[in-house]
């Protein structure tokens, strides 16, 4: 009788929260909560050394190099330029609105769910010289990104009535389809010019 | 006043922590769950740009990683200043990278394969040479959706 007056007898649950405690501590140490963010970008594949590179197949006028020497001089489309006017520039010269035949062509494709639309034949491409900063790399990155996010944007607001990113799946392809982000990073030439002089 | 002192008495009973464990333990489990455990040591200084544009790397584990930057100070004598990189845990150089790769696709199911990101956390003050022949190594060993790491810019 007394034996069993004994094992009803509780464990004390005291110290139960300084164990829990220390864990706690444990994983508030050992782990990091950073949610990765960052510019994602698909590479061109390797060219196949057999293959002849059909770089002629785009028309001169639809290139926009965007060059960043060393310095971390910019320029584009063959003029300096400063970065905080690099986004419209590019954007003006996706879009073409006044038809300019120095500036990217247009083809009319049917695209389903939206019908005819001129979708620019433009392809951006980023040059950099082996001594350019990353950071200037990337905020030039950035602003790329910025322009076809913008434009991207307007087509969804003035057909859907919603910013690109609160579209469907559906509607981002049907977006994604018309605004094509051909940004190009060409393999690293070596850009020494100085964009000021030139 | 002797009845302020009667109800002083009857407060004396202490508060019962029998909940604090339960609290603590939720609190434990929502740290577990948020978070991912650091599974490499820092070996370079990585200050990672900032970028309004920045987006969310969707899966995590389809992630794998590659640092740039220069070494931190404890091995900035048998490395020196300039900037390497570093795979896993340890200091590597750009033709290593392929096969980093390779184990990282192998590491992963068949079906996911495709959808491998590596994602570059380079530090700011990298210059451009040593992250294209990355680029170039990646291109190589046919990983090419590549995530230039940046933080998302708040202002703006």
């Amino acid at each position: 009788m007394a034996k069993r007056k004994r094992e009803a007898g509780e464990i004390n649950a005291g110290s139960m929260a300084d164990i829990a405690f220390l864990l706690l501590i444990f994983f508030l140490v050992t782990t990091t909560m950073d949610i990765d963010s960052g510019l994602i970008r698909r590479l061109p594949p390797m060219p196949d050394e057999h293959q002849k590179q059909d770089d002629a197949k785009i028309n001169r006028r639809n290139i926009m190099v965007v060059l960043v020497n060393s310095r971390d001089h910019l320029s584009a489309g063959g003029r300096p330029m400063d970065i905080k006017l690099l986004k419209d520039a590019v954007k003006e010269f996706v879009q073409n609105p006044s038809e300019d035949p120095k500036k990217a062509e247009k083809e009319i494709k049917e695209i389903d769910g939206l019908g005819p639309y001129p979708v620019s034949k433009a392809v951006i491409s980023l040059q950099n010289a082996r001594g350019t900063s990353y950071n200037a790399y990337i905020s030039i990155q950035n602003e790329l990104v910025a322009a076809f996010n913008e434009l991207r944007d307007e087509l969804s607001t003035s057909r859907f009535g919603k910013v690109y990113a609160r579209l469907s799946d559906e509607q981002q392809q049907i977006v994604r389809k018309a605004i094509p982000q051909n940004i190009s990073e060409a393999e690293p030439v070596d850009v020494d010019i100085d964009a000021n002089k030139k | 006043m002797a009845k302020f002192e009667r109800k002083d008495k009857k407060k004396l009973s202490a508060i019962s922590t029998a909940s604090l464990p339960d609290v603590v333990f939720m609190l434990l489990f929502f740290f577990m769950t948020v978070t991912t455990l650091r599974e490499t040591e820092q070996l370079v200084v990585v200050a990672l740009p900032e970028a309004s544009q920045a987006a969310k790397i969707g899966r995590k584990d389809l992630t794998s990683y590659i640092y740039i930057g220069s070494p931190v100070l404890g091995y900035q004598q048998q490395m020196g200043t300039n900037a390497r990189i570093q795979l896993n845990d340890a200091f590597r150089e750009v033709s290593d990278i392929r096969n980093f790769i390779a184990a990282e696709r192998e590491a992963l199911k068949e079906d996911d394969r495709q959808f491998m990101t590596t994602s570059l956390k380079v530090d700011v003050n990298v210059r451009m040479g040593i992250v294209s022949d990355v680029k170039q190594e990646l291109r190589r060993s046919n990983a090419l959706t590549v995530s230039y790491s940046a933080k998302k810019k708040t202002t703006e």
